[in-house]
């Protein structure tokens, strides 16, 4: 059974999705609904600037410090989220997968090789990686995607490697050499099919990871200064001390990083028992 | 290429692995213990005849298969195939190889690929060796379907593997191995998953292989029912060496090895009125790692004597072609 | 009458589907009696040995009829009086026993453990039992403390074997005991299990796919085709007289050692999800009339104490016909 029935059957999973498919349009079309521009000081009708009020009619869900309509600034950040999590999702997956599949197919000093770079990237901590790198280059939303991406891909790549280290002996691919495949073909068309669902659960898993990891940073005050984003909403509530007042700045950001992460861990549910056969009713 | 040679012949092949046991491989680093998986064996295998290879768990007979597939190198030893050196082609000939050489499986719930359709498994083979169009691959596909029993093919070309019973799953393989019409199948235990019922039609369709089409057949097998119904010649395996082999019927009928008589006394008849004589063993099969000095089979033998234990028994030809690994053989 | 079925029916529940696994089966076995439950994957065989000891998954049922153990009626009884039959009285060797053992845990440990969860012993004295039981199926007592890993598919077998024995039941039910077996290997178990019979004077029940097992070690048949029972015999009439088209293609298709020629049955076995009322054989028979796709053959004794569920078991010369005609089988209008 593939992936797409599975998820039909598993309410928990399914929901999951639909949350990141929800926001995944909220990425897309946000800054086209957002009533108003997310930089804009807005002013009332003498011309004083509305800094934290409180949600009404004319500003859903209120304004900043400095008067942005927070309902605009959710809308567009969503869009830097979408960014930042799709692309970094894809490259770990990317760079994953391929470690994988030639690691578990090849074996022998391939395997070593690429395994070896693994385990020294597994050996980086993540914080302080992120820290260094991005305090060294300029805080951009392209830094942080590579920031983010470059340490990731190490654990699909070693789930990945034993998933295809399995199939490399099944006889289906004996089957393949002997029709007289070469070994790139046997990797990307017949071995890579097998470990689609894993891929796209992978894939998914990091989109809603990378989400919170970019709101993370950007709290930490290393995001891109110029692009609005709900870690730096967060990180800018928090240092201008609105914290404990506005709680219209605070909860919108907040309840959407933590419906994504809760996203996440809907589908890792799933992850597992698509990963793992013996889990699955037959 | 000469019309006499033996289409397939394997010279003194073995085929061993290296295990190393942790701690006692850093004090001792030189000393290597063997999985003599196949330990010299030599056969040969006429155009246009099926050739039984008979064996129980750990005889080989598999390593072997794979081996004369260029599935695995071998050790030491030839796999010459129409007098050229299996082992000694480059990878980039090796797809030619694999236009006269094809292979059957066991298991035919492993044995296709899952995320293709009957259609995608039938094209590789197409794709990867000709250049022909997709009416001229289809035409190819459905008629190669038909020969396999699959008919009408449109009901099966575009279901996945868990769509198909067992025995359609291996049609498939069994589609996927002549679809590029080889001159030479090794078919391991293609029947030994299979209900009953279906065992029947598949042997016969291996038996239609070479009656019409020529084709050669080495049948892997610890079956002996199944080899006597297709083999003319069969060998028998043991631990990785061959201790006798001749024509199917004078083996069945007289067979000069302990071990061989052992195997086929053991086979139960499916007539109650008939009474087997057992020819007694002692014990279990040994592991690949401890296999017997001098005759591999000795500890097992009723006939034993000290030369057994001392002197690993050479390959002997008796009369009728029937070579015999024993020291009591005459 | 050591068994008595009657009309069992097993049904598997799959989604909204009802799946007719064991569908109104009759079969006795008497004390010291073999008996041997002969069909295909997904006939129901193994099905009907579970219901047996009630060791059904949860979405599987005993929907009727009645196993008497005995006398004493087991479809009904609560959880712990089965569990004093199951082992004590009737016991199993599962199929795929080569996974039956837990791979953690030594295999002496395990059948204390086994002989300890049916009946009341102390520690030792269970230990004694298992080293007595182990020397009985022909293994050697130190052989207790190995892992299952360490041990050859034979010996699995054995000790498998020996956890059976344990408790010295009536009936031990063993579910294809020899695949994934070596012929000879194979051959000393089946002798094994033979020589522990005429020690214990236990019945057998040989559930398996193989028909010369049976032909060899069983006073009875019964063959069993998706989840009906076709034939149903002494081993001697069923085998040299089969009168099931089913029995008779399963001869014919059967390879042995001196068979120069193999007839298969078409076709495939139908699926368990459908109820019509006609013969579950029917597209695959050479003999198929438009009565079996009617009405559902029930089973009548068409010779002394020899049953079969065909609507033309009598005519014996189209069956005699059936025996050896390849032309007979190939031509079936199902295809």
């Amino acid at each position: 059974m593939n992936a797409i029935d599975f998820l039909r059957k598993d309410k928990f999973s399914l929901a999951g999705v639909v949350i990141l498919v929800f926001f995944g349009c909220l990425g897309l079309a946000g800054p086209l609904i957002a009533p108003y521009d997310p930089w804009y000081v807005n002013r009332d009708k003498e011309g004083n600037p509305l800094f934290l009020t409180t949600p009404d009619s004319t500003h859903l869900l209120g304004t900043d410090n400095m008067g942005r309509d927070i309902l605009s600034e959710l809308l567009h950040g969503a869009r830097t989220v979408l960014i930042v999590g799709f692309l970094t999702a894809f490259i770990v997956v990317f760079i994953g997968a391929n470690f994988g599949l030639l690691a578990g197919y090849y074996g022998g000093r391939i395997d070593s090789i690429l395994m070896r770079i693994t385990d020294v990237v597994y050996s980086i901590p993540f914080t302080p990686f992120i820290i260094v790198l991005v305090a060294l280059l300029r805080p951009s939303i392209l830094y942080v995607v590579l920031a983010l991406s470059l340490l990731m891909w190490r654990a699909p790549a070693r789930v990945i490697r034993s998933q295809v280290l399995g199939l490399s002996k099944r006889p289906f691919i004996k089957a393949a050499k002997v029709s007289g495949a070469s070994d790139l073909r046997i990797v990307y068309l017949h071995i890579a099919p097998n470990i689609m669902p894993l891929v796209l659960l992978y894939l998914a898993t990091n989109v809603a990871w990378a989400i919170t990891a970019e709101a993370g940073i950007s709290f930490l005050g290393l995001g891109d200064p110029g692009l609005v984003s709900w870690g730096r909403m967060l990180h800018l509530c928090y240092m201008v001390g609105a914290i404990r007042v506005a709680w219209w700045w605070l909860w919108p950001p907040g309840i959407c990083i933590i419906l994504v992460t809760v996203a996440i861990y809907l589908i890792s549910h799933a992850f597992e028992e698509i990963a793992n056969p013996r889990l699955r009713k037959r | 290429m000469h019309q006499d040679q033996p289409l397939l012949a394997i010279k003194n092949l073995k085929k061993w692995y290296a295990v190393r046991f942790g701690l006692s491989s850093l004090l001792r680093p030189s000393e290597h213990t063997y999985i003599r998986a196949v330990d010299d064996v030599s056969l040969d295998l006429n155009r246009g005849e099926i050739v039984g290879l008979v064996g129980e768990s750990g005889s080989g007979k598999t390593t072997l298969g794979e081996v004369v597939v260029r599935l695995q190198r071998p050790t030491s030893g030839m796999v010459l195939l129409n007098g050229t050196d299996v082992s000694a082609i480059r990878k980039d000939r090796l797809r030619r190889y694999y236009r006269d050489v094809q292979m059957i499986f066991q298991d035919p719930y492993e044995t296709l690929n899952p995320r293709f359709t009957t259609a995608g498994t039938l094209d590789e083979p197409l794709k990867i060796h000709f250049n022909l169009s997709d009416t001229d691959r289809r035409e190819r596909i459905d008629s190669t379907l038909r020969v396999v029993g699959l008919d009408p093919p449109d009901m099966f070309v575009d279901k996945y593997p868990h769509e198909m019973s067992g025995g359609q799953r291996q049609r498939v393989a069994i589609a996927r191995a002549i679809i590029l019409n080889p001159s030479f199948i090794v078919a391991d235990e293609p029947t030994s998953m299979l209900d009953v019922s279906i065992r029947a039609s598949i042997l016969n369709l291996l038996k239609s292989f070479k009656q019409n089409y020529g084709v050669s057949i080495l049948y892997i097998s610890h079956d002996l029912s199944t080899v006597s119904y297709l083999c003319s010649r069969l060998a028998v395996m043991y631990l990785g060496k061959i201790l006798e082999a001749g024509s199917t019927d004078k083996v069945l009928q007289d067979p000069v090895h302990p071990y061989t008589k052992a195997l086929i006394s053991a086979i139960p008849i499916a007539d109650p009125n008939v009474k087997r004589e057992r020819v007694s063993v002692k014990g279990d099969i040994p592991d690949a790692l401890h296999i017997p000095l001098g005759c591999r089979f000795w500890p097992r033998c009723s006939k034993a004597e000290e030369v057994c234990r001392k002197e690993e028994p050479g390959l002997e030809e008796l009369q009728d072609a029937r070579t015999v690994a024993c020291h009591f053989a005459v | 009458m050591l068994l008595e079925i009657t009309g069992l029916r097993t049904y598997y529940r799959i989604g909204r589907d009802c799946c007719r696994a064991v569908d109104n089966v009759s079969m006795n076995i008497s004390k010291a009696e073999n008996l041997g439950l002969i069909g295909e994957s997904g006939c129901g065989k193994t099905t009907l040995a579970k219901s047996i000891l009630r060791l059904l998954p949860r979405n599987a049922e005993i929907v009727g009829g009645s196993i008497r153990f005995l006398g004493t009626e087991l479809v009904d009884m609560d959880e712990e009086d089965i569990r004093r039959i199951r082992w004590g009285q009737i016991s199993l060797i599962p199929q795929s026993s080569m996974n039956a053992l837990n791979p953690v845990h030594r295999v002496g440990d395990q059948v204390v453990e086994a002989i300890k969860i049916h009946q009341r012993m102390a520690k030792n004295e269970a230990k004694r039992r298992v080293e007595d039981l182990f020397g009985l199926v022909g293994l050697e007592k130190n052989r207790m403390r190995d892992y299952p890993h360490q041990l050859s598919g034979g010996m699995k077998q054995r000790v498998l074997i020996a956890m059976a024995l344990a408790l010295e039941p009536s009936l031990i039910i063993a579910d294809e005991p020899t695949t994934a077996l070596d012929v000879i290997t194979q051959d000393q178990i089946l002798e094994e299990l033979t020589r522990l019979q005429l020690k214990f004077h236990n019945s057998i029940m040989y559930v398996t796919h193989d028909i010369s097992v049976v032909a060899e070690r069983c006073h009875k048949v019964a063959i069993m085709y998706a989840g009906k029972l076709m034939e149903y015999g002494s081993v001697s009439d069923v085998f040299t007289k089969p009168l099931h088209p089913y029995a008779i293609g399963l001869r014919n298709s059967f390879p042995s050692l001196r068979s120069k020629s193999l007839i298969s049955i078409p076709g495939s076995p139908p699926s368990l999800l459908s109820n019509e009322k006609a013969c579950r054989f029917r597209q695959r028979c050479p003999l198929s009339l438009d009565i079996c796709s009617e009405r559902e053959p029930t089973m009548i004794e068409a010779r002394s104490k020899h049953f079969v569920a065909c609507h033309r078991c009598n005519e014996t010369e189209i069956l005699t016909s059936l025996e050896h005609d390849r032309e007979v089988w190939q031509t079936i209008k199902g295809f």
